[in-house]
């Protein structure tokens, strides 16, 4: 007999005794939890998101569309990059304002040379405003998961009001579970050691997210 | 049966050794009541909280009771994905499988993430005995893995080790594994997590192969759900091109949607954030993203024995939280490595014997490794009542009866009088002769009268229900404390 075989029929004898049960699903479970914790307009949520992201290490900076090309060159030259990883589907503009070589992001290029490039630029699928999370789905404008974990300084772009959810459930709704996920609320750390907690182990250990609105801005809202 | 740590004695030994060692005592304690603290308040944030715990315990009761149909359902959606689903029934099974697809692979190095399943089965030893070196990533299983040690809690494995300990590791070890700690290592935190990523990071970009577990797998999608802080796991998930996941066949959720609950509760359980840093979430393999091969290992070893227990079975509800480690008053004394095993602390005491069988004298007195204090049960998340279990276990070693190994129904005989009659009583006075466990003891004559009734026949009867135990010392406590310990932490 196949191991699969053995270990199901163990299951099936040992829940011999448990009534069986076949109410669908969604009725199965009763969910009486909240949707969201509290009822934040769309303003106080990206608030919320700010302050939370804030709360876990990540640098945010707020601004608006026309702004947002001025602001990413700022974040690179300061930062002292002189090399930027570019998702395919990057929309060019927001590197308008900066020098710093292009890296593009290709299937061939090996972790050593992601190793030596300084920064990554990305968008992002959604963000949750009560944990202060950014969730990366692969899209175009986020790239494989690897160009956002190798190099050490991530600048993420998250179109707000549109792209910010309040809570975890609302985010779920969002995304295709089928897609890889990355979900990142500050920049990597740990508390290992006496429970003190370091940032930057093997992740980027610097995050920025600049939070962009105010400005009507081109279609594809949802991130998707 | 693999996972018993080799000469390991029995609780009671171990844990007096443990309490008598001042520098681990010290660290623990600092270190669960920080956890203990936080995890308080990030809790308290979240209003719903225990509708949260009741409908992640809902689910994942349901999963169990169809756990047959879930783990089909799973497989065909992995294997939909281009991943390959293997079937291991024990750890002999699961680490052969795992030797011959690295060996496929024709490397001789992993990269591991932190995962509790592969140590239960003990994968490193296995994939060492072919060759194989695996080398841990999570920054405390790479200071365990160093410090030639085991693993003492479920979040932090190395809790148990201070920031001078590890620099000593630190300076002493890692040559013998690769890059070498740098010239003048201190002992501060951020330093030697530095030497950790630089240690590290040469193995991860030349990794081949990335061995992970996982923390949910959900079957409806066939995704894999693994949440961390450090980033390790992002790097072994992604970087390598095979990767395979060793996961209990109990972490499935039934769908998607279910991640809402886990996502929320895990967390704020575990280390106290309203979200890890890292969460990765991956379904089969993804064109040029990724490994171009996934397998998933789904493990059985005693799990399904511990199903077929009306009981014992809600143990396989947990979700590696630890928070019921931080609140044990005898785990903080103790220490993990007390339990002999990779789960300690309150759910190491149910799951283990659960697991394992409870043949071997160790795994005979973990059920007698608690006060029964009942604050293990208010902080799970999945609201598991490990004092509920830990009495049907009590009265299974003592009075035996049917239960289930290896998938056979079995007739266990009474513990042969002596030896578990000693191993209990042991362990009974010396939880009792704590001031934290006696605290805690006498918070439990009120909180658990309904758990009391389970009064034993026979030979059991004296010392199996918790309030036949050995009467608390004449003497009260602080006295006694304050008179053997100089009044060391009389509070
Ligand atoms: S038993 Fe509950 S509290 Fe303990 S680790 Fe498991 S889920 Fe967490």
């Amino acid at each position: 007999m196949s191991a699969r075989e053995r270990i199901l029929g163990r299951v099936r004898r040992a829940l011999a005794d448990v009534e069986p049960d076949d109410s669908p699903y969604e009725r199965a479970i009763e969910r009486s939890y909240v949707r969201a914790h509290g009822d934040l307009d769309a303003e106080r949520t990206v608030g919320l998101l700010a302050e939370n992201l804030a709360d876990y290490r990540a640098l945010v900076h707020r601004c608006t569309a026309d702004e947002l090309p001025c602001l990413i060159g700022r974040l690179l030259a300061e930062r002292g990059s002189r090399t930027v990883l570019v998702p395919p589907g990057l929309d060019a503009g927001w590197l308008a304002e900066t020098d710093v070589e292009r890296v593009p992001d290709l299937a061939a290029s090996t972790p050593d040379e992601l190793d030596r490039v300084d920064s990554v630029v990305t968008g992002c699928a959604v963000a949750v405003a009560e944990t202060g999370t950014i969730v990366l789905d692969g899209g175009p404008d986020q790239g494989r998961r690897r160009i956002t974990l190798v190099p050490d300084h991530h600048v993420c772009v998250v179109r707000v009001p549109d792209q910010v959810v309040a809570s975890v459930p609302q985010a779920l709704e969002r995304l295709t579970p089928t897609r890889p996920l990355t979900w990142i609320s500050g920049p990597s750390a740990t508390s290992d050691i006496e429970l003190d907690r370091v940032e930057g182990v093997h992740g980027p250990r610097t995050l920025e997210v600049v939070l962009v609105g105010g400005v009507s801005h081109s279609p594809g809202g949802d991130g998707r | 049966m693999s996972g018993t740590f080799v000469g390991m004695p029995a609780f009671p030994e171990a844990a007096r050794a443990a309490v008598g060692d001042q520098t681990l005592r010290g660290n623990l304690r600092h270190a669960t009541h920080t956890i203990r603290a936080k995890r308080a308040k990030a809790v308290a944030e979240v209003s719903d909280w225990d509708q949260l715990r009741e409908a992640g315990k809902r689910i994942k009761d349901h999963t169990l009771r169809h756990l047959d149909r879930y783990l089909v359902q799973l497989e065909e959606r992995v294997t939909a994905a281009g991943g390959t689903v293997h079937w291991a029934a024990d750890a002999e099974e699961a680490n052969r499988i795992v030797a011959a697809l690295v060996a496929e692979t024709g490397e001789s190095e992993v990269v591991k993430v932190k995962s509790m399943a592969t140590q239960e089965i003990g994968l490193n030893e296995a994939l060492e005995a072919e060759g194989v070196h695996a080398y841990e990533t999570d920054l405390a299983e790479l200071i365990v893995q160093l410090g030639k040690d085991r693993p003492s809690h479920i979040l932090v494995p190395a809790i148990h080790r201070n920031r001078g300990e590890i620099r000593d590791i630190f300076r002493r070890e890692m040559s013998e594994w690769g890059r070498p700690a740098p010239e003048g290592l201190t002992d501060t935190p951020a330093e030697l997590a530095e030497a950790a990523r630089v240690h590290l990071r040469e193995k991860f970009l030349r990794a081949k192969v990335g061995v992970s577990g996982a923390n949910f797998m959900i079957a409806e999608t066939g995704t894999l759900v693994v949440v961390e802080s450090e980033g390790n796991g992002r790097m072994c998930l992604t970087l390598p091109e095979t990767l395979i996941s060793v996961v209990g066949i109990e972490k499935i959720l039934p769908t998607w949607r279910d991640l809402e609950v886990f996502l929320q509760t895990l967390p704020r359980s575990s280390t106290a954030e309203r979200m890890n840093p890292y969460t990765s979430m991956w379904t089969g393999t993804t064109d040029e993203d990724g490994p171009r091969a996934f397998h998933l290992v789904l493990l059985d070893n005693g799990r399904t024995d511990t199903l077929a227990d009306e009981v014992g079975r809600q143990a396989l509800r947990c979700i590696r939280c630890s928070a019921c480690l931080n609140v044990c008053p005898v785990y903080e004394r103790a220490g993990g490595h007390a339990y002999g095993s990779v789960y300690p602390g309150p759910i190491g005491a149910i799951l283990s014997p659960q697991l394992r069988g409870t043949a071997s004298e160790i795994d005979a007195s973990l059920p007698y490794a608690s006060s029964l204090c009942g604050a293990c049960y208010e902080v799970c998340p999945v609201a598991i009542d490990i004092p509920e279990v830990l009495v049907r276990l009590r009265e299974r070693v003592v009075e035996g009866g049917p239960v289930v190994r290896d998938g056979n129904r079995v007739v266990l005989r009474p513990a042969k009088g002596h030896a578990a009659e000693r191993a209990a009583m042991r362990a009974a006075r010396w939880a009792f002769a704590r001031p934290g466990a006696l605290r805690a003891g006498q918070r439990l004559a009120s909180r658990t009268r309904g758990l009391h009734p389970r009064t034993l026949p026979g030979p059991g009867r004296a010392w199996s229900a918790t309030r036949d135990l050995p009467a608390v010392p004449a003497e009260p406590f602080r006295d006694w404390w304050q008179r053997t310990h100089g009044g060391e932490e009389a509070k």
